[in-house]
């Protein structure tokens, strides 16, 4: 046993730092200041008087961290530090959202001046990944554990220990006081029924009365820590790639691609990409909103996805053998999801390439044939039936010209040019055509073929988001212990009422947690049909 | 006395897995961009089909005991062309001393690949990396990226943007087998 | 009649009726009334509150058979929405605690904000990919509500101080005071401004060139500030030389400083003339109007709107939010702008409630907390909507 312990007059021992008596609740003297009992004729209920840890010893450095971090006014300058810095990160967009070439560094300072320079300057670009913000959120989480335990102990304990017979200066110190009522033996009986009927529970010992209800409401604040604690966990497990994958592929119509973080276990082909827009006829209800804006409205973005897994050991490079797995579609608000993993519609370019280009070629008017350039897999030369022959010399996806001639700035079909020479037999003659923009130059004014272009069929590309999250039913179950915490902290309230018998007379002290408004209601309630006084509010605002 | 004593230790250790925790997640965020594939790693293995010579494969597995370049490249990406030369020039000399090539275009269509091989007259395997699955494997971003392999099978070097002659002859010595 | 007009023509009644209902509410105040003309007052301020209610409600469930979908996925639809769930929560709160003063701020309040919400574009539009889903209907709904509730938290916190801050000298308390109500007449004159030029179909156009290519820029309103570098195409428009600063981004930035600094001008003038009416501060000279109040009643009122309003913005406004945009995105939280403004909000009534529940914060100070509260809120749905704009970009 702690030598410093303190034993009150009614017998019981009390930790050091205890500031009510945990079995009678009379004040113990030299510790009214920890709670601001000295100035106050109304006792402070909060934590029941009990001896908080922290507030006691501070000697060693781990006492003084635990002291530091138990404090709620550490913890709301805490969350006052996060809420600001958070605030001023969206003043502008994050890095991940700039949408722009440009290297972060130039890019705030070119954007936004010298508010800009110094947004990136201090690391707000970057804010919500940063070490120092991911700090913050962690001293929240050390606050809230350290002060839950350093609470929760001391006063489940107080609450415990709790006499029904209490001492006197405890019950009239109460926020809510009758004083010198005559009761009778009918109206103590009456006031009990009353009591009990309003769900107290009622407890007597040597004519002292307690009742006392919804005391787990006190337990609220400490549950929806631990809901906050187990998001937090979530968090850090969110963080492992066994838990959480995030990644994105484009998958143009047609295409069969491997889904990136699957280790090319799993392919999705695009077997069709649907875009559809608001019609103003169609759809008469609209008209003045669709017509007020300048492009249309679109009303579904949807990838008819089929999802393959490779089946056996390929070797990467080697075209596995795939067996179906999943097929559905993919629409915004609407992921296809398959052994764990989802799509997710995440982005659209419609009809933004070419697929394949079909042209004819002929001399005066007469057909030599035609072929269909497939602009992934076309072969570099076609054979016509009339022993025509078209070689396919240059190939330039995304055209553009540059000073050695005409190249290409991506490997995606979007504007694509193409140099063609076209041998006859008959004419024995190497033609060369230049293709572009679905048109057909020839490249002399001798050139005796025609090459037209007759079909062409374009594509559209679909971006696929990659999700895996193992971490979700844990982030549901830290949310539901938190929403549970609040409400059993907020909606019920901890009452007691304390009927103490003095000289003939009965001394009536009430408390509640909360909402002492509805405390008094009640107790007009519970004290109708007996002769107990008045109320008086010892602490009312005026 | 005791009681105190216990209360101190809970307290240690309370706040010693609080503050181990923080640091191991901070570890782990600073982590977090770091390519999954590094220097020192077994190189993935992959086969793809050669383009310069019909019919013909190549696989990586085979070829240890030689040290390896996987050259990531693309027609489009002029720093890739630019460096073709170099390594067709180093390959001479280097590939009978036991250092293979593996060039792998990323483009779409195979004529532009065999149009740009042939007019540069190369040498060293050229491969089509259709499905972009290699480039998965390796973690391509920019082009071009070569991977330097040593002769065990482990990357060496992981190089992003184009070579200098210069540099990339002594990263061949580094590939070179004993 | 389509369902349109009938949604329209309900709005302009709504707001008609909950202008008598201001006016009886105006009836309760000063000491000289008798208590019986007062509480005859409070009878037909509620019965109009309620009617106009009903009113509101009509006209928002036309609008909802009109579209097909629930009103509440734009600007305009959500403050209205908003509005509605105030003047509710209002109703509730009067029959819980049956303080009538509280309407004489409650619903002028919802009458500036749907106000406010009526200078947006007011056309049915269909839903895009991204809204389609019921987890619109829930989470949109939900948030309306709670801040709803919250709001009266800052009603009774408005209530509280007009009471109990010392109105004798001036002070911090009676200048943040006066600025509040500053910042409502604002909006007042921002709902002025609009209405006024609205009806004249003022129009001018200004162009910019913006990465090469020439843009034009309107205005609905006089420009006090005329785009950077820009030039005005418009014929007899007024133009005062004066150019919006060149590092505010963005082609609207024009006018959008123009109407927020118009704005404050014309807030500044009402506030002007009804100083020089009163001579006296505004919160000064309602002080005693408001009479005699129960301070821990009003400040009861103020706690427990938190104490709903906070529960359920965390389901409404972080977990239906986060299940939704794990069901749109894949994933449930993204640091998008509105995302951080809602956990702003949320650490903020979070500290609202330590402060009291732990510091013991009673009474104005927890008053002050309400009101920055409601700041932030309407923060989050103004200037995180139409200035910072991410994926939430409504108008």
């Amino acid at each position: 046993m702690s030598v410093k312990s303190v034993k009150c007059d009614c017998g019981h021992i009390n930790h050091e730092g205890t500031v009510l008596c945990e079995a009678c609740g009379k004040p113990i003297e030299g510790n009214q200041h920890i709670d601001g009992n000295d100035e106050k004729h109304v006792l402070e209920m909060r934590y029941e008087g009990s001896a908080r840890r922290s507030k006691t010893y501070k000697r060693t450095f781990i006492d003084k961290t635990w002291a530091f971090f138990s404090s709620v006014k550490v913890g709301v300058w805490l969350i006052v530090i996060t809420l600001v810095l958070s605030a001023l990160g969206t003043i502008y967009p994050q890095e991940k959202f700039k949408n722009s070439p440009l290297p972060s560094s130039q890019f705030y300072v070119e954007e936004y001046g010298l508010t800009g320079k110094i947004f990136y300057q201090l690391g707000f670009h970057n804010m919500y990944d940063s070490w120092w913000y991911i700090t913050l959120v962690a001293l929240i989480g050390v606050s809230l554990i350290i002060c839950s335990i350093d609470r929760y102990v001391p006063l489940r304990r107080a609450l415990k220990n709790q006499k029904t017979k209490r001492h006197e200066i405890f019950v009239k110190r109460q926020r809510l006081v009758s004083e010198d009522n005559n009761l009778t033996e009918d109206d103590l009986n009456q006031l009990k029924t009353n009591l009990k009927s309003k769900r107290y529970k009622v407890y007597e010992d040597d004519g002292h009365i307690m009742a006392e209800k919804n005391r787990f409401s006190r337990w609220g604040a400490y549950v929806n820590h631990i809901g906050l604690i187990i998001i937090l966990i979530a968090a850090i497990f969110r963080m492992f790639e066994v838990m959480h994958v995030e990644d994105y592929v484009w998958v143009r119509e047609g295409e069969t691609r491997v889904i990136p973080s699957t280790n090319q276990e799993y392919y999705v082909k695009n077997e069709e990409f649907i875009y559809e827009v608001y019609d103003p006829v169609q759809q008469e209800q609209f008209r003045m909103a669709l017509e007020d804006v300048e492009n249309p409205v679109p009303k579904n973005f949807q990838t008819n996805a089929i999802i393959y897994k490779a089946v056996g050991e390929t070797i990467t490079g080697q075209e596995p053998e795939l067996e179906e797995v999943e097929r559905g579609e993919v629409r915004l608000n609407q992921p296809v999801t398959f052994d764990g993993y989802s799509l997710y519609q995440a982005g659209t370019q419609v009809e933004s390439e070419y697929d394949s280009m079909t042209f004819t070629v002929s001399l005066e008017d007469e057909s030599l044939g035609e072929f269909t350039f497939d602009t992934d897999d076309a072969p570099p030369q076609f054979e016509l039936e009339s022993g025509t022959t078209v070689n396919v010399d240059g190939w330039f996806p995304e055209l553009e010209f540059t000073e050695s001639g005409p190249s290409s700035f991506s490997k995606f079909p979007r504007n694509p040019g193409m140099i063609l020479s076209v041998e006859n037999p008959e004419t024995n003659n190497l033609e060369r055509f230049f293709y572009l923009q679905e048109d057909i130059v020839p490249l002399s004014d001798e050139n005796q073929l025609a090459v037209e272009v007759t079909e062409v069929d374009r594509r559209s590309a679909s971006g696929l988001s990659v999700k895996k999250d193992y971490t979700l039913p844990l982030f549901g179950v830290g949310a539901a212990i938190f929403m549970i915490g609040v409400v059993q902290g907020l909606y019920w309230y901890h009452r007691r009422i304390w009927i103490h018998p003095k000289d003939g007379k009965y001394l009536i002290g009430v408390h509640t947690n909360k909402n002492w408004f509805g405390m008094k209601q009640e107790l007009d309630k519970v004290t109708s049909g007996t002769n107990v006084g008045e109320f008086t509010d010892q602490q009312e605002m005026k | 006395m005791e009681k105190k004593k216990k209360r101190l230790v809970f307290r240690t250790i309370v706040l010693s897995v609080l503050v181990l925790t923080l640091i191991f997640v901070l570890v782990v965020n600073a982590n977090q961009d770091r390519p999954k594939l590094e220097e020192g790693d077994p190189a993935p293995n992959f086969k793809l089909d050669r383009l310069d010579q019909e019919g013909e494969t190549i696989e990586l597995a085979d070829l240890e005991g030689q040290g390896v370049m996987i050259n990531f490249w693309a027609t489009y990406c002029e720093p890739c062309k630019e460096e073709m030369p170099y390594m067709d020039q180093l390959y001479e000399e280097y590939n009978d001393q036991g250092i293979e090539i593996i060039a792998v275009s990323v483009d779409k269509n195979e004529i532009v690949i065999n149009n740009f091989y042939n007019s540069l007259d190369l040498s060293f395997p050229s491969v089509h990396d259709k499905n972009e699955t290699v480039m998965e494997a390796y973690e391509v971003i920019p082009l071009p990226t070569s991977y330097f392999i040593n002769p065990d099978g482990t990357i060496e070097r992981v190089v992003q943007g184009p070579l200098t002659l210069e540099r990339l002859e002594e990263y061949f010595l580094e590939i070179l087998p004993q | 009649m389509d369902f349109y007009s009938i949604s329209s023509g309900f709005l302009y009644a709504t707001f008609f009726i909950y202008l008598i209902a201001t006016a009886f509410f105006g009836m309760t105040l000063g000491n000289k009334r008798d208590d019986n003309k007062k509480s005859k007052a409070t009878k037909y301020a509620m019965i109009f509150t309620i009617i106009g209610f009903i009113s509101q409600l009509t006209s928002y469930i036309f609008r909802w058979l009109e579209a097909g979908h629930i009103p509440v996925s734009n600007m305009f639809e959500y403050v209205y929405f908003f509005g509605m769930m105030l003047i509710l929560a209002f109703i509730v709160i009067h029959y819980v605690y049956g303080i009538s003063a509280l309407g004489l701020i409650a619903l002028p309040v919802a009458i500036v904000v749907i106000g406010y919400g009526s200078m947006f574009p007011q056309e049915v539009a269909p839903l895009v990919p991204s809204l389609q889903s019921s987890w619109l209907y829930i989470h949109v709904t939900t948030v309306g509500l709670a801040q709803a509730i919250l709001a009266i938290s800052f009603i009774a916190g408005m209530l509280f101080l007009i009471v109990k801050v010392d109105q004798s000298v001036r002070s911090k308390e009676t200048t943040f005071l006066e600025l509040i109500i500053y910042g409502i007449l604002s909006t007042i004159g921002f709902i002025i401004l609009s209405t006024t030029f609205g009806a004249m179909d003022y129009e001018a156009v200004f162009t910019k060139e913006i990465d090469g290519y020439q843009e034009e820029i309107e205005y609905d309103m006089p420009a006090l500030f005329a785009p950077h570098d820009s030039e005005i195409i418009t014929e007899d428009r007024f133009a005062s030389g004066l150019e919006t600063p060149g590092w505010m981004q963005g082609v609207d930035a024009g006018p959008k400083l123009n109407s927020l600094v118009l704005s404050l001008v014309v807030g500044l003038i009402l506030y002007a003339i009804i100083r020089l009416i009163l001579r006296q501060r505004v919160a000064a000279y309602l002080q005693p109007k408001f009479g005699k109040i129960s301070p821990d009643v009003v400040d009861d009122i103020m706690y427990r709107a938190v104490a709903i309003g906070f529960p359920l913005f965390t389901l409404g406004g972080l977990i239906f939010a986060a299940i939704w945009a794990q069901e749109a995105w894949g994933r449930f939280w993204g640091w998008d702008p509105k995302e951080v403004w809602a956990l702003v909000t949320w650490f903020f009534y979070a500290v609202f409630l330590h402060l009291r529940l732990a510091k013991g914060w009673h009474g104005k100070k927890s008053a002050w907390l309400a009101v920055i509260g409601f700041v932030i809120i309407m923060f989050n749905l103004i200037v995180i909507n139409l200035v910072i704009a991410g994926l939430h970009s409504y108008a």
